[in-house]
């Protein structure tokens, strides 16, 4: 089937098989390998990407239900050359250790932050409930997230 | 040894020991640019896909792979028969035991390989996979150690020809006469059977290859998920009979290890047996069950501990019997010298003389595995019985747990301290470390708590865990894998331009070694820690190692970082008094540059000494400021620490939160504050897991019923408690920066801290033990059978 997904701004029109994954399009036809896979059963959500604007878990959608649509991966994140409020907040709040969750939880936390900029602990913990980290303990994750949003704020305000 | 305040001796510019550097690994992992083996492509690859048997002990009558080799896209199909032309049907384990590569007699484990299909295509491998058809004739499938030894029960390796039963090992430690006489002066036997449930470490990222081996040349080059890629080498060289110069194992980004990385897995050498003969790139990558059901399981230990005491409160001995449940091969990746492992640090944080400790271990049908998860080599087990028999035994003698603990503990100044089964706990303050963690929870008030929140229907508990690990394998007299010793290496190369390269034997899975070992060559050197680029997991380039697990990386890898560090010092002393005219005797280092004696303007850097070691050596001295060092522990690190969980426990549903976790550690001197930090949160969590809902269960026909993360649950942000952490820093004095590693403890020493805090909550209703993981109907029956309700 021919599709046109829109990845990171960019249109990309294929010829693709109505079983492939989306993650697998994304991956393999696309080469954007910062989106992971990790359980095939949309419980760890390492291969969340945003798609308009939602986190969604591309291991059970095919690719062909994104035609059309607009999605954005880890590598989207960078803007004008530039890391991302969440990014940096990553990095300075060590939310992060093997780093294969930290895509999908740097996107989750995008989206949570642009829904709701002032977000709670608990928000944050219930937004990020979906996927599973195996090296933090989740502290360090939630602390890069509120940081990402006390940043998203004032750069809003100033 | 007394706790000290230990500050940072450099400036945040060069970033030595103390300071909490931001990591170096994080510029590409927050773009998306890490390189895990899934990630990576080659021309011509082709994919891999395995064929399992569905049951858990069967016979193999016969193998149809036709309509798989039929499919439009399929290259080769491999069987265990094809296999055994290249004497590849089976492969030694990490124990010393056989594996098969692909079954070809029977099957022994749900999830075994049978076959594999190799294909153009990761879908098309899949699907021909499932057409493999396999005629099978049942057998009794044991699914537990206790049937395993039973008389009458069908024996698992008939492939071994002196095996005659389903015992695959027996091992004792202590002393058994002196344990019996002690035991004959108690007032009280305390006495706790449970079982430590089997896990799986479940890393988010599955194990995978890509075989990569040139027919022309005889070059492989297998890019795999290893945490010990010098020794996978090795393992390769000898099972496939390849040049050991001719295997390169790239260990790239690994997603987490936790120990599920540490064995060869049959996927790895059939894919790279598969390259050798198709001549083309093969991938292989697991799907999230087949890691769950086939690769390297954790725990799964029946225990028996006995506790001699005094009606005064003090222990007098320790007696643990154990049966472990090994799976269809043994493949415990452990020191071969120690059949279970370095279980005897059983005694634990306290002082008395004997103990005694017997193991057996039994095969059933369940996949292979006993590695060490987050742990040094079943030190968990060792941790969790002796910590929970503590406090039955304070509850036995109606004394508070920690004033029972405090009264045994091994004190301060009784280190180095020779324990009954034979370690040498190199340092420790046990006391400060738990007064601290008490301070911080504010024990008495929560004791105090409990008792009015009794009288008002609700159920508070309080919980405590005064461990002590084991770590940083060790001693290459004693310790070994396969034969080689357990040693770790590094390779310094001080550029010209006084930038830096450093080579380990070690690989990181996240525990951040780009960052941490770079700081502690800028300790040592005063080269910035941001000019030392640290480069792990490549056998070309990196000179030999054991690998990253058991918390090693820092207790051996580190030392070995620290003396070759020191070593180009001293060479770089020699340059310096050459550049400034001056004897060696007169100069004096501060960090980063040599200075004569009273002369502190007469100096010169270590950048500008690099330099001169390529441009204007001393006549009598090599060129070159670069060096390789090999470090054999001379004992290993005994890291410890007290954890305290507060829980509160619902009368009506069973169901526990955790209010408080407070975790007081001392792992020694630390290199980077905010790693340590984050390697105790992910451990508490990881503790927190088994406690509350990891494990994995067989049914009686032997299903795996932990084969996805449906079954097999693990916590997520919303139920993972909040830490509290505190330090002290007793440095380990053998160690040459006083570190002693810490990735594991929290998840060795935080188990029973949670289940005593449930059992606590409930001990007036004569509850004393309720087995991990700790559902809530588990305690709702536990108050149930001992309330008489």
């Amino acid at each position: 089937m021919n599709i046109t997904v829109t990845v990171n701004g960019t249109a990309h029109t294929a010829d693709v098989e109505p079983r492939l994954l989306l993650v697998d399009f994304i991956r393999t036809n696309l080469g954007l390998t910062g989106t992971h896979i990790g359980c095939d059963t949309t419980s760890c959500g390492v291969c969340t990407v945003l798609i308009d604007g939602t986190p969604v878990k591309t291991c059970t959608m095919f690719a062909v239900q994104a035609n059309g649509r607009s999605v954005t991966t880890v590598e989207g994140l960078k803007q004008n050359g530039e890391l991302s409020a969440i990014q940096q907040a990553f990095r300075e709040h060590h939310g992060l250790q093997c780093g294969f969750c930290t895509p999908a939880m740097m996107l989750v936390g995008t989206a949570l932050i642009e829904e709701n900029p002032d977000p709670t602990e608990d928000d944050i913990r219930w937004a990020i409930s979906g996927n599973l980290c195996r090296c933090t303990g989740y502290m360090n994750i939630v602390k890069s997230i509120e940081a990402a949003a006390e940043t998203t704020r004032e750069g809003a305000s100033s | 040894m007394t706790t000290t305040e230990h500050k940072p001796h450099t400036s945040p510019e060069i970033g030595g020991l103390g300071h909490s550097r931001r990591r170096v690994e994080d510029a590409r992992f927050i773009e998306g640019r890490g390189n895990y083996v899934d990630d990576i492509t080659l021309p011509g690859m082709l994919h891999m896909a395995i064929h399992r048997s569905p049951l858990a002990h069967a016979r193999i009558i016969s193998i149809d792979t036709s309509a798989a080799e039929a499919v439009d896209g399929v290259v080769a199909v491999v069987t265990g028969e094809l296999l055994a032309g290249y004497n590849l049907a089976w492969m030694p384990t990490l124990s010393g035991d056989t594996q098969a590569v692909l079954a070809t007699d029977k099957v022994r484990f749900q999830g075994q390989e049978i076959a594999a299909v190799i294909a153009t295509d990761r879908y098309v491998a899949q699907d021909a996979a499932r057409l493999v058809e396999v005629e099978y004739e049942d057998l009794e499938p044991i699914v537990n150690p206790q049937r395993a030894l039973e008389e009458d029960a069908v024996l698992i390796r008939d492939d071994k020809e002196d095996q005659t039963s389903n015992l695959c090992f027996e091992w004792e430690s202590g002393d058994k006469t002196a344990t019996d006489e002690a035991f004959a002066k108690a007032d009280k036997i305390v006495s706790l059977e449970t079982h430590y449930p089997r896990s799986h470490p479940a890393p988010l990222e599955t194990c995978g290859i890509v075989a990569d081996v040139d027919s022309a040349t005889g070059q492989a080059t297998l890019y795999m998920t290893s945490q010990a890629p010098h020794a996978h080498r090795t393992v390769f060289a000898l099972v496939a009979g390849l040049a050991e110069q001719n295997i390169r194992i790239v260990s790239p980004d690994l997603g987490g290890g936790f120990g599920n990385k540490v064995p060869v897995y049959p996927g790895y050498v059939v894919a790279t047996a598969a390259s050798l003969v198709i001549g083309q790139p093969v991938k292989w990558v697991e799907t999230r069950t087949e890691n769950l059901i086939s690769t390297g399981f954790a725990r799964d230990y029946y225990m028996k501990g006995e506790l001699a005491v005094t009606n005064d409160g003090k222990i007098l001995g320790l007696k643990v019997d154990m049966l472990a449940d090994e799976g269809a091969f043994y493949a415990d990746a452990q020191p071969s010298k120690f059949r279970a492992g370095l279980f005897h640090i059983v005694t634990g944080s306290y002082d008395y003389p004997a103990a005694y400790v017997t193991t057996r271990g039994a095969y059933t049908n369940k996949a292979p595995g006993g590695v060490a998860y987050r742990c040094s080599f079943r030190v968990t087990e060792a941790s969790y019985l002796i910590e929970r028999l503590v406090q039955n035994a304070a509850y036995e003698l109606g004394l508070d747990p920690a004033e029972f603990r405090s009264s045994n503990f091994i004190q301060a100044d009784q280190f180095p301290y020779h324990s009954p089964t034979g370690f040498v706990y190199d340092s420790g303050d046990y006391e400060t470390a738990m007064r601290k963690a008490m301070d911080m929870v504010g024990y008495a008030d929560i004791q105090a708590e409990k008792e009015q929140a009794r009288k008002e229907g609700r159920l508070v508990g309080i919980g405590m865990a005064s461990f002590t690990e084991v770590v940083g394998a060790g001693h290459g007299e004693d310790y070994d894998i396969i034969g080689l010793k357990m040693f770790d290496s590094a390779e310094l190369r001080v550029h010209p331009t006084g930038k830096a390269i450093l080579k380990l034997g070690v690989k990181s899975q996240g525990q951040g070694h780009e960052t941490t070992f770079a700081q502690i060559v800028a300790e040592e050197l005063g080269i910035p820690a941001g000019d030392v680029k640290v480069v792990e997991g490549d056998t070309d380039n990196t000179p030999y190692g054991l690998g990253t697990y058991a918390s090693r990386s820092t207790p051996v890898a580190g030392a070995a970082t620290a003396v070759i560090s020191r070593k180009l010092r001293e060479k770089a002393k020699k340059i310096a008094a050459h550049l400034l005219e001056a004897s060696e005797e007169d100069l004096e280092w501060e960090t980063g540059k040599f200075f004569v004696a009273g002369d502190p303007e007469s100096s010169v850097s270590i950048q500008d000494i690099a330099f001169a070691a390529y441009t204007n050596p001393p006549p009598d001295l090599e060129a070159g400021l670069e060096g390789v060092h090999y470090y054999d522990p001379p004992n290993m690190t005994y890291p410890f620490g007290t954890y305290i969980v507060v829980v509160d426990v619902d009368p009506e549903s069973g169901q526990w939160k955790v209010r408080r976790m407070i975790a007081v550690d001392d792992c020694g001197v630390k290199i980077n504050p905010m790693i340590v930090e984050g390697q105790i949160q992910g451990g508490l969590t990881e503790g927190f897991a088994m406690s509350s809902m990891q494990h994995i269960t067989f049914d009686e026909t032997g299903n795996c019923l932990g084969s996805n993360f449906m079954d097999y649950l693990v916590p997520t942000a919303w139920e993972t408690p909040r830490f509290e952490l505190g330090e002290t820093v007793t440095p380990s004095p053998h160690h040459p920066i006083g570190a002693k590693g810490v990735g594991e403890s929290a998840t060795v020493g935080s188990p029973a801290a949670y289940v005593n805090a449930v059992v606590d909550a409930l001990q007036h209703m004569g509850v004393t033990n309720i087995e991990m993981p700790m559902s809530a109907d588990r305690v709702w029956h536990a108050m149930q059978e001992n309330s008489g309700g």
